[in-house]
């Protein structure tokens, strides 16, 4: 395309026709600050409704301010971007967000996190000249996610999220003018509508709109109650994304500080979520051999492909959406759900404590697992197999609150039986990691031949939709993955009406997949760290010395010495699950 | 086919149809009935007249005398006298204020005289539910010769060059718009009727639609003809059901007779139309909010570009006219566009209908040639001012215009003259003040129905505009400041400065015209704590004349709050900290005792 010449700040820049002045100014040094605005440039997300009007500049010949963002560049424009009548409008702006909004900013929970505050920080907004009415809402807590929607600006983030990207439909502009909100359909809770929990919405909110639910206090009370024994597993994109709570770059590896950090913390026993993601391809990778050599033995009626089933807003969605095929999916429990079985059977025998005095955590990036863990499925006599389920975010605001100088904890290694994992667990973490871990071991089983390159480059990535044929020493096994669960939506679209024959696929509900979860760091529209976490999740299973699950000496004696082996009775019992028809749940009147 | 003596119109437009018009009918086809005239008099319904402030109108055909304020009891009178005596009912002729004679012929009344009718030009001629009737006064034959002798790049020429700009309010040329959409390639184009006529006190539309709805179909298809389109869609609010019924009725008829559907007019043309309802709001008259309400989306303006014309209804190209500029549109290829560009100004050609409404003796639907003054408008079409009182001001562009005084009276009314003087044309709005309004609350007024009115997408419109609201709420109750009139006057700039929509965009200029031409009436309301107009109630105190007050008790027995207290036959005395100000003490003195300070 042809490039553009145009005038910013007196400075002339040359940029390709097409380009937004808002992107003409950031290549070209010039912050022009926005807030409505996301764009998450490689995977094709972006939100410019153009209603904050924040980045307004001034645009020479035109009679009013322009919005930056969706204004493209022409030929010979001459843009101001910090003239009185431009710094005028942007500070009258936001301090009418300002006026309409709660001033509890010191208790808030996004306090320090939180994209107004700094934009009315960096504008030096010293008094609100506008007051009056406020508005005010219900709030709604659900399992995962709570709504303060008094903090709502209107950027309709959340919105693009939840209906372009995921496809949900659960969160939308209602009413009109001052009364307009992002909300549910007809104000309902969150619980009666579509939401998967998946924690989008959170993960993009510039304010403090959408939280998570805090499990911090309640997990304070039980590391200090003498009678509870508790336990904490960690997922394994906690560990690529911690570190930038305590300043690191993007993309720094925290494993060992994290497990010093809970250690301190106080936990008994610190264990790690990727044993259980090595537990998980043992039951999913035999699940699906199964159901593939039927199917190659001729078996037409088996039900193909195989789909993951770790992800807990992947599972709303197929519940709510797609109910006829739950049929399909793997029956296999999420590594989080399969860490709780074992820890409170195995391992509660093995350390002869009752189930009911053993506290088992787990960290996640996950929003959804806060919901997952209160499945009634996964509860015995009224016992959960997870008792709760905390964020990353959350994790980072305990160790601060437990005055820990985290960048400079030793490294330390998680306790056994269940915190050894291999490197195909590590990277669970990640969009393509399950599939790719899966398929490490599928092939040594099904083929019997040692695997020498364990990475699968072709299943690697950021596209929305990916496709590998993989060749299974003769036998082509065609592999699909998604994440994103718009990118989900389509896939399974596509297997419906049939064009689409895949023997497995993975799905992430979240773009990135678990880097890039509700509960992960804020990334605040910026892809390149979801980037740089995935190099750090690869970079552990490569410094990993075993890198396929069924290789883990642990989860060995654990079928040795208490599951038998995988579909065993005990494992169907403890490891797998079935599914509901949630579509009819979606009715939103009472 | 049968020849009638006489044919006796009588408007049917919601105005009239709410004072009865409907029972006028059933009361003169009954006297005909009676009278064995069945075959000499006919009795059409048709589209309003636009005098509306003396309907319902009875028009007499052949002679053309035209009865005001008609009640279905003059029907025997009018049949009597008229039909079988041939005298007119004099009684029931308009009565000219100034000379006090009556005028039989409304082409001499005041409120005709200065009118040009383009648009409205078949409205209270024919019966809107009867093609052939349009058809008599040329339906469709502009269509026919766009089909027959003109490509479609002529007749975007021909409405180029006549000068038509948009009538909705943005007065946009109009055969621009239509090359623009007819250079967009694409499998699917549509052509849209913006018939979402939200204005206060606004009904001009509404009147087309239900006077003369053929008129409007017939543009469309011409307009669907120069762009490639096979589509058309009306988009029209859900509170305009007379005007539905006639639309639908039309659009049925012109299928029936071939002038829509395939090959229109034996052409290889081919050329639907729909309807869409709107729920009434305000913002969806924005085209591309008009384009969301109709594809089920949230009626949310988004930024242009991309425009209509390249993506719009389903991301097709898309034209959007508004209901009176297509109503001009046949009349132009009929008469030429040299015929039309030499009426009106340098840059506003043709004419351009206003509803007139508030403080004026001819409340109605007026078509007036572009240049007209306000003057004329309001002193000649207008009769002046309601009751005497002295002329404050003119609301020109409904709640987006702003506010004109005295000395605009003389402006010639086009698109550039009212912006220039900080109001604008919109699409027909015009609603006059007397000395007893007050511009901060008429300001107010106009906010509270675009704070009502906002989509709420921008911050500016969504929270700027509650919050001018709110100050100028401060000022009518005296508790406003010097430092509000500056936030007032710096807020309103930024709106307009940076809103995403026209809505915001112009939504503080009644704030900002009444400022600059009302300036000191702010001041007296901030400063001295009083409503010079005597309008805000919480700014004034009924007060009691003691010499005049006889004691009656007739006040404090009314008194909702008995804050009223006196002897018998002795002068009484008003609880000012209790007075809730509702006024009923005043209506109830006999003896002029109560006054308002």
């Amino acid at each position: 395309m042809a490039n553009i010449k145009l005038t910013i700040d007196n400075k002339v820049v040359e940029v390709p026709a097409g380009t937004t002045i808002l992107e003409a100014a950031r290549q070209n040094n010039i912050h022009i600050p926005t807030l409505c605005y996301m764009n998450l440039g490689d995977m094709n997300i972006e939100n410019k409704p153009g209603g904050c009007r924040v980045c307004v500049v001034e645009v020479e010949g035109r009679k009013n301010l322009a919005p930056s963002c969706a204004t493209n560049v022409a030929e010979g424009m001459v843009v101001k971007t910090n003239t009185v009548r431009v710094l005028n409008a942007r500070a009258t702006v936001v301090e009418l967000i300002l006026s309409d909004h709660p001033a509890d900013c010191l208790i808030c929970a996004k306090n320090g996190n939180c994209e107004l505050q700094t934009l009315a920080q960096d504008l030096g907004i010293r008094k609100i000249s506008y007051q009056g009415e406020q508005s005010t809402y219900r709030e709604d807590t659900s399992p995962s996610i709570i709504r303060d929607v008094d903090k709502c600006i209107m950027c309709r983030r959340c919105e693009t999220m939840c209906n372009d990207v995921q496809t949900v439909g659960a969160l939308s502009a209602i009413n009109r003018g001052f009364e307009a909100v992002v909300a549910t359909a007809f104000e309902q809770n969150l619980e009666k509508s579509t939401c998967t929990y998946c924690g989008q919405c959170v993960a993009v909110c510039p304010t403090g709109a959408l939280t998570e639910v805090d499990h911090t206090q309640q997990l304070i009370r039980d590391l200090a109650d003498p009678n509870k024994t508790v336990v904490v597993q960690t997922a394994p994109a906690v560990r690529a994304a911690l570190g930038e709570e305590f300043g690191n770059e993007p993309g720094t590896l925290v494993t060992g500080k994290m497990a010093a950090a809970l250690r301190r913390l106080g936990f008994d026993h610190v264990f790690d979520t990727d044993f259980a993601a090595d537990l998980t391809i043992m039951e999913e990778g035999t699940e699906l051999l199964g159901r593939l050599n039927k199917f190659l033995a001729g078996d037409k009626n088996v039900p193909l492909p195989i789909l993951t089933s770790c992800c807990p807003a992947w599972v709303n969605f197929f519940e709510h959406n797609f109910p006829e095929m739950r049929d399909i999916p793997s029956t296999a429990r999420s590594p989080q759900q399969m860490f709780g079985a074992i820890a409170k059977t195995y391992f509660a025998d093995k350390i002869g404590v009752n189930r009911k005095e053993l506290v088992v955590v787990s960290i996640m990036p996950c929003l959804a697992k806060k919901y997952e863990c209160q499945r009634d499925e996964f509860s015995v006599d009224n016992d959960p197999d997870v008792n709760y389920s905390i964020s990353t975010r959350e994790l980072a605001h305990l160790i601060k609150q437990s005055n820990m100088d985290f960048n400079n904890l030793p490294d330390e290694d998680f306790d056994n039986p269940l915190g050894e994992s291999t490197g195909a667990a590590v990277i669970f973490g990640t969009t393509g990691g399950v599939i790719e871990a899966a398929t490490r071991t599928a092939y040594e089983v099904q083929t019997g031949k040692n695997l020498e390159n364990v990475d699968f480059e072709q299943l690697r990535g950021f596209e929305g939709i990916r496709s590998a044929t993989i060749d299974f020493d003769g036998t082509p096994i065609n592999i699909g993955i998604a994440h994103g669960l718009g990118n989900a939506r389509k896939l399974l679209e596509s297997i419906k009406d049939g064009s689409n024959k895949f023997h497995a696929i993975e799905i992430m509900a979240c773009p990135g997949g678990c880097i890039g979860g509700g509960g992960q760091p804020l990334h605040h529209g910026d892809s390149s760290i979801l980037k740089a976490r995935m190099k750090a999740i690869y970079s552990e299973d490569e410094n990993k010395t075993l890198r396929k699950s069924h290789e883990n000496p642990y989860i060995k004696s654990l079928y040795e010495e208490f599951l038998g082996e995988p579909l065993s009775e005990k494992a169907h019992h403890l490891l797998h699950t079935h599914y509901f028809d949630k579509s009819k749940n979606d009715i939103f009147i009472d | 086919m049968a020849t009638f003596k006489y044919h006796l119109l009588i408007c049917g437009g919601t105005g009239c149809k709410a004072s009865d018009s409907d029972g006028i009918i059933t009361s003169l086809n009954k006297e005909i009935k009676e009278k064995g005239l069945e075959n000499d008099v006919k009795v059409v319904t048709t589209g309003c007249f636009g005098f509306c402030e003396k309907g319902p109108i009875v028009k007499v055909l052949p002679d053309n005398t035209f009865y005001t304020q008609v009640t279905p009891g003059d029907a025997a009178e009018i049949i009597q006298e008229h039909i079988i005596k041939g005298r007119k009912v004099e009684r029931l002729l308009y009565t000219d204020p100034e000379t006090e004679n009556h005028i039989a012929d409304s082409k001499h009344m005041g409120f005709y005289q200065k009118q040009i009718r383009i648009a409205l030009r078949n409205c209270g001629f024919i019966d809107p539910e009867n093609l052939d009737e349009a058809i008599s006064r040329d339906a469709y034959m502009a269509l026919g010769k766009a089909l027959t002798e003109m490509t479609p790049q002529e007749v975007i020429d021909e409405i180029k060059k006549s000068g038509l700009r948009g009538r909705g309010g943005g007065g946009f040329p109009t055969g621009l718009k239509w090359e623009f959409a007819s250079k967009n390639e694409a499998d699917q184009k549509y052509v849209v009727c913006n018939a979402d006529e939200g204005d206060p006190g606004a009904f001009m539309d509404r009147s087309i639609l239900e006077g003369d709805p053929h008129t409007v179909l017939e543009a469309m298809a011409i307009c669907g003809y120069t762009m490639g389109a096979d589509k058309g869609l009306i988009y029209i609010r859900a509170e305009y059901p007379l005007a539905i019924k006639r639309l639908k009725i039309a659009i049925d008829q012109a299928r029936e007779y071939g002038l829509l559907g395939k090959n229109i007019l034996g052409t290889d043309f081919n050329f639907d139309i729909e309807l869409r309802y709107g729920a009434g709001a305000f913002v969806c008259g924005e085209e591309t909010a008009l384009i969301h309400s109709m594809e089920g989306e949230r009626g949310e303006p988004t930024f242009k570009p991309p425009f209509p014309a390249e993506s719009g209804y389903n991301g097709k190209p898309t034209n959007v006219n508004n209901v009176e500029t297509f109503a001009s549109v046949p009349v132009i290829l009929l008469k030429g566009a040299d015929w039309f560009s030499s009426i009106g100004t340098e840059k506003s050609k043709g004419t351009k209908v206003f509803a007139l409404a508030g403080k004026i003796n001819n409340v109605g639907l007026i078509e007036v040639p572009m240049g007209t003054t306000l003057r004329e408008v309001i002193f000649e079409i207008g009769g002046g001012i309601k009751d005497g009182k002295k002329f404050k001001a003119v609301q020109t562009g409904g709640p987006s215009g702003g506010c004109l005084t005295e000395k605009h009276l003389d402006t010639p009314i086009d698109f550039d003259n009212l912006i220039a003087e900080g109001s604008m044309m919109g699409s027909g709005g015009m609603i006059v003040m007397d000395e007893d309004d007050c511009m901060v609350s008429v300001a107010k007024f106009y906010l509270d129905f675009t704070v009502e009115e906002s989509c709420g997408k921008c911050t500016p419109c969504r929270i700027g505009n509650k919050r001018l609201y709110e100050i100028l709420d401060k000022i009518t109750k005296g508790e406003g400041t010097m430092e509000d009139l500056d936030n007032l006057k710096n807020l309103s700039n930024v709106i307009k400065d940076t809103a995403l929509c026209g809505l915001g965009q112009t939504s503080p200029n009644p704030v900002l015209s009444t400022l600059d031409n009302f300036w000191d009436e702010y001041v007296a309301h901030v400063t001295d704590k009083k409503c010079p107009a005597g309008a805000c109630t919480d700014l004034m105190n009924y007060n009691i004349i003691e010499e005049n007050c006889v004691g009656c008790t007739a006040c404090a027995r009314a008194c909702p709050v008995n804050c009223i207290t006196g002897e018998r036959k002795m002068p009484h005395h008003i609880d000012q900290a209790a007075c809730i100000k509702c006024g009923t003490c005043m209506e109830k003195c006999k003896f002029n005792a109560i006054e308002l300070i």
